[in-house]
């Protein structure tokens, strides 16, 4: 059985999240990097340019770089990131889980038991006993190796992956309207449009560096639009505020589309020419005025008909939205009256049209093309595709039928684990005990494992109830690419190597494939040597990454995918080394109305309005929603442990509009209790007229007593299984004393200082391991 | 053309960057020389960076009993000088603008000075490079009206003193700015969408 080996207060002391402030060596005026290496921030979809400066194989600190997207720019979790490589809670070594607690291990136990245990498990119970679960925050070389390595070395179906909580409903969406998942644009498109319309995504906090391009944009006299439940500080500058309430996005495109076909705003030539499917949309919008949108929405119609009016009259528009909508059981819907809205006004595929999701991980768009989700393979294909098993199955040298199918999403296979039908798992870059909806279950599902292996950096909350840990890479540690949010394929240089006996992920999973006897599939001398078999199991699918060369990412400063052949030789070729480079990338989607079907022809998708999958009532009468905060990352996991990062929003904290903080009796700064059908969460008080009054919002990015995600619920879009995070019915009360003093505990448990000065920390540790 | 260092506060997220890149100078080790101010949670998301002024007569400097504040000949406006520092917090207490502080583990008063680091070198100061909404701009007052709105500012009336800065105050009107005189709603954009959520009827009726 898996479950935490000792009490919270040990693991905290041994493992974090301990406060780091010091660049290693300490603050020093008279330090010279040894180099200054060029590569990407790791935290967020924007993947901004940064230059890392290294002196005696640790990061000491940063400098801002040139790069074309964000021209120096950076967030706070940009500036702060380089001292996650010196961190003193960096795993350093194999370790295993005893009664003693986690323990140090040789790599030739950690695997090997690792091994045994998987082989064990699927000779008794089934290859698909055994699952894995992965994450975006790896490059595009460990994505893909490890959707090779799930079907080919574990052999099972049940691998997916982080971006399911992230970018699915987003990929569904696209693929359904688009025929290609990706941003439709190159954000350099962003400045040319007259309206920008802004839906579900607060971008200054979660992708700030997009901000300049809106206001950019708006220098240029663009009108803003932004719909939210929350006057974020996007909304709070913006021409037209649209107050949303949670879960009731689709309601308001829907009014927004039948305002544009009542005032003669379509375009009926590019509807003709590019489109299929139009008729039926407009038969679904028929009755969706915006006095019935009102009554859903909490807009009012005047806002609506002006929005719809502004953004159908404009001669270039881009819409963006993030998982304000699409983390609904609506979402791949929310998407598609996205893309319905876009293309009834042919506002795509030219300069400043558009539709793109503000991808949110940091690999979240490279990492969801090549093989990671469970019903994908390599070049976005589909693993149900006879066609495209076939053509992965010759790339990757096993008999088609060897090629296990379609198996369950990231929830589903938590799911199968609580219900004991999955015995062991295998995860990475993965902290799904925070990141999952309804913790609760997630807790109880974890501690029904027979077996777990984490391969991880810091040790998370999830990796507390794992069995062996395997000391895994970085970001700066490892060399690879990865695909910004506008489709930007860049360069991951590395700049230190992995501390200790910690080793890089890829070097992992070759092992741990020879050891499942399987070694054959995965000779790789170089993580180059990844990415150019990526490239030919890519060609032919939608995410062509064949034309992409890393010489070439590195001179262009990024290619954006499709590049696919250009010559009957690449077209034919079955050896990267015949794959031709001469395809010049795509900044830009769908020019001349071509989008990716058979017919050429982008599709529309009729939508019906439906409720979220928990309303409001009686007993739970309070919208609640979740999100993130501009200081931290995801579930916390490298951020939490930034002591600049941490102060600047340390724990969790309830925002409440001051009227219905009145009624509820709440002041500011005050404990309240929060409950769901799932659980209850004890936290400090916001009370701000800046939210709806009828709904409150709680960031995500903590676990344990702190974690939002014990309210949120496991209900799935039925399309992309993407959970509901942004729609909960939730009463909020005044805690109990008894509540309070529990709440203070959690906080005092959340985290610790330093324990060493940074001068020795990691070196100190580091000679540990070696001696 | 001189390139010139200007606050646009409606563009401000409130995001910290600048405070936590001024953090990293080496030679402020860990300290911010400039601050966020938050306006009034409560009713908006509103946020201003504060950098030095870089006041042309400098009051901070004028207080100073020990002339340890100076100007340097391209107007920029130093920290105090460690040998001469003193200490008293007088520089603290008198800037209009409250930008000087006094640190008493190294008892000296430490202040923005517009990255002269890094100025001197050709690079722009390290929060306007990082800011994410140019909310800090550094470039040329000829840049700065070919592409942006708002007017710049420079003067500033604190009841009868009368400041001229070095660093420029974007708003919405080019007249000198009398701080006595601002009417409390009219700060940039303190909360642009007052009424929005005021028909939104509470989810609860009364005191449960």
């Amino acid at each position: 059985m898996s479950r935490p080996p000792q009490d919270p207060l040990r693991l905290l002391e041994q493992f974090g999240p301990t406060l780091h402030y010091l660049p290693p060596g300490g603050w020093r005026t008279d330090v010279e990097p040894d180099r200054r290496v060029d590569t990407h921030c790791c935290f967020c979809g924007q993947q901004c340019g940064i230059t890392l400066e290294v002196k005696d194989n640790q990061v000491i600190g940063f400098e801002p770089r040139d790069f074309p997207f964000n021209r120096g720019m950076l967030c706070p979790k940009g500036i702060k990131r380089y001292l996650q490589g010196s961190h003193p809670n960096r795993l350093l070594h194999p370790m295993k889980r005893t009664d003693q607690g986690f323990v140090r291990v040789s790599w030739d136990q950690a695997l090997e038991e690792t091994a045994a245990k998987i082989q064990e498990i699927q000779a008794r119970h089934g290859k698909d006993s055994f699952a894995m679960l992965s994450g975006v925050s790896l490059n595009n070389e460990t994505s893909y190796l490890i959707g090779k390595f799930a079907r080919i070395a574990l052999q099972t179906a049940n691998l997916d992956y982080n971006g399911r909580l992230c970018m699915t409903s987003a990929g569904a969406g696209n693929m359904r309207a688009f025929g290609i998942d990706r941003a439709s644009n190159s954000w350099a498109d962003l400045l040319k449009a007259r309206v920008l319309f802004v839906i579900g995504s607060n971008v200054a906090e979660c992708s700030p560096i997009t901000t300049d391009y809106l206001w950019r944009a708006r220098d240029a006299g663009a009108k803003l639009i932004v719909a939210d439940p929350r006057l974020t500080p996007g909304a709070r500058t913006a021409d037209l505020y649209l107050p949303l309430k949670p879960g009731t996005d689709s309601a308001l495109l829907m009014a927004m589309l039948h305002v544009v076909i009542r005032d003669g705003h379509l375009d009926e030539a590019f509807i003709r020419d590019h489109t299929v499917g139009f008729e039926a949309v407009r038969a679904a919008v028929a009755s969706a005025s915006p006095a019935w949108a009102e009554g859903i929405t909490g807009v009012p119609a005047a806002k609506i008909e002006l929005a719809a009016r502004w953004y159908g009259a404009a001669e270039t528009g881009m819409i963006l939205h993030a998982r304000g909508l699409e983390h609904q059981v609506k979402g791949v819907e929310n998407v598609l009256c996205c893309a319905n809205l876009a293309l009834a006004t042919g506002k795509i595929g030219r300069e400043g049209c558009g539709h793109s999701t503000i991808t949110g991980q940091g690999n979240g768009q490279g990492g969801r093309e090549h093989g990671h989700k469970t019903d994908q393979l390599p070049g976005n294909r589909s693993i149900t595709d006879p066609e495209h098993r076939a053509y992965i199955a010759q790339v990757w040298g096993i008999p088609e039928p060897e090629l296990p199918g379609k198996g369950l999403t990231a929830q589903e296979i938590m799911n199968a684990i609580h219900a004991g039908t999955i015995k062991g798992l295998l995860s990475i870059c993965f902290n799904p005990l925070v990141s999952l909806p309804d913790a609760n279950f997630t807790r109880e599902a974890l501690a029904r494992l027979e077996h777990y292996t984490v391969i991880d950096f810091f040790l998370s909350e999830t990796a507390h109830h794992a069995d062996v840990v395997l000391a895994g890479s970085l970001h700066e540690e490892d060399e690879g690419t990865s695909t910004s949010a506008e489709g930007r394929v860049i360069k991951i240089n590395a700049a230190v190597t992995p501390p200790g006996e910690a080793r890089l992920d890829w070097k992992i999973l070759l092992d741990l494939a020879e050891r499942l006897g399987r070694g054959r599939f995965f000779r790789y001398e170089t993580s180059e040597a990844i990415f150019n078999e990526l490239r030919l199991a890519s060609r032919g699918g939608t995410a062509d990454y064949s034309g992409i060369t890393w010489e070439r990412v590195v001179k262009e400063q990024g290619v954006f995918w499709p590049a696919p052949q250009t010559t009957e030789r690449g077209r034919a070729a079955t050896r990267w080394e015949d794959l031709d480079s001469a395809h010049p990338g795509t900044p830009r989607l769908f020019e001349h109305g071509h989008f990716y079907f058979p017919d050429g022809r982008a599709r529309f998708n009729a939508v019906a309005w439906r409720s979220p999958a928990e309303t409001v009532d009686e007993a739970y009468p309070i919208w609640l929603t979740t999100g993130r905060v501009v200081s931290q990352y995801l579930s916390g996991t490298q951020t939490r442990r930034i002591g600049a990062l941490v102060d600047q929003y340390p724990f969790p904290r309830l925002e409440i509009h001051p009227r219905l903080a009145k009624a509820l009796g709440i002041e500011d700064d005050q404990w309240v209790t929060v409950r769901t059908r799932r659980g209850e969460l004890t936290l400090r008080s916001l009370v701000v007229a800046t939210i709806r009054p009828d709904t409150v919002f709680i960031p995500y990015h903590w676990g344990g007593r702190l974690s939002a995600n014990l309210l949120t619920q496991r209900a799935l879009d039925p399309i992309s299984k993407i959970p509901e995070y942004k729609v909960s019915a939730c009463r909020v009360s005044p805690a109990t004393p008894e509540e309070a003093v529990a709440g203070r505990q959690a906080e005092a448990e959340a985290f610790r200082t330093e324990p060493l000065p940074s001068e020795v920390a990691l070196e100190d540790r580091r000679k540990e391991v070696q001696g | 053309m001189e390139r010139q260092f200007f606050i646009d506060p409606v563009r401000c997220i409130g995001c910290k960057a600048c405070v936590h890149a001024c953090t990293e100078c080496a030679t402020h080790r860990g300290r911010s020389m400039i601050t966020l101010e938050v306006m009034d949670r409560a009713t908006s998301t509103q946020t201003v960076p504060m950098v030095c002024m870089h006041c042309e007569n400098p009051t901070c400097a004028q207080v100073c009993p020990a002339d340890a504040i100076k100007r340097s000949p391209d107007g920029v406006v130093q920290s105090s000088l460690k040998e001469r520092c003193i200490g008293c917090s007088n520089c603290v207490n008198a800037c209009p603008f409250g930008v000087p502080h006094y640190y008493p583990e190294i008892d000296q008063m430490l202040k923005c000075d517009q990255c002269y680091d890094r100025t001197s070198q050709g690079l722009k100061p390290m929060c306007a490079t990082v800011c994410p909404s140019e909310a800090l701009f550094f470039g040329t007052l000829e840049e700065f009206r070919a592409r942006r709105r708002g007017e710049p500012v420079n003067e500033f009336r604190f009841g009868r003193q009368s400041v001229r800065t070095k660093v420029f105050m974007v708003l919405p009107d080019p007249a000198p700015l009398d701080v006595a005189c601002v009417p409390a709603d009219s700060m940039p954009d303190a909360r642009f969408d007052a009424e929005c959520y005021d028909h939104v009827a509470l989810p609860i009726g009364g005191v449960p």
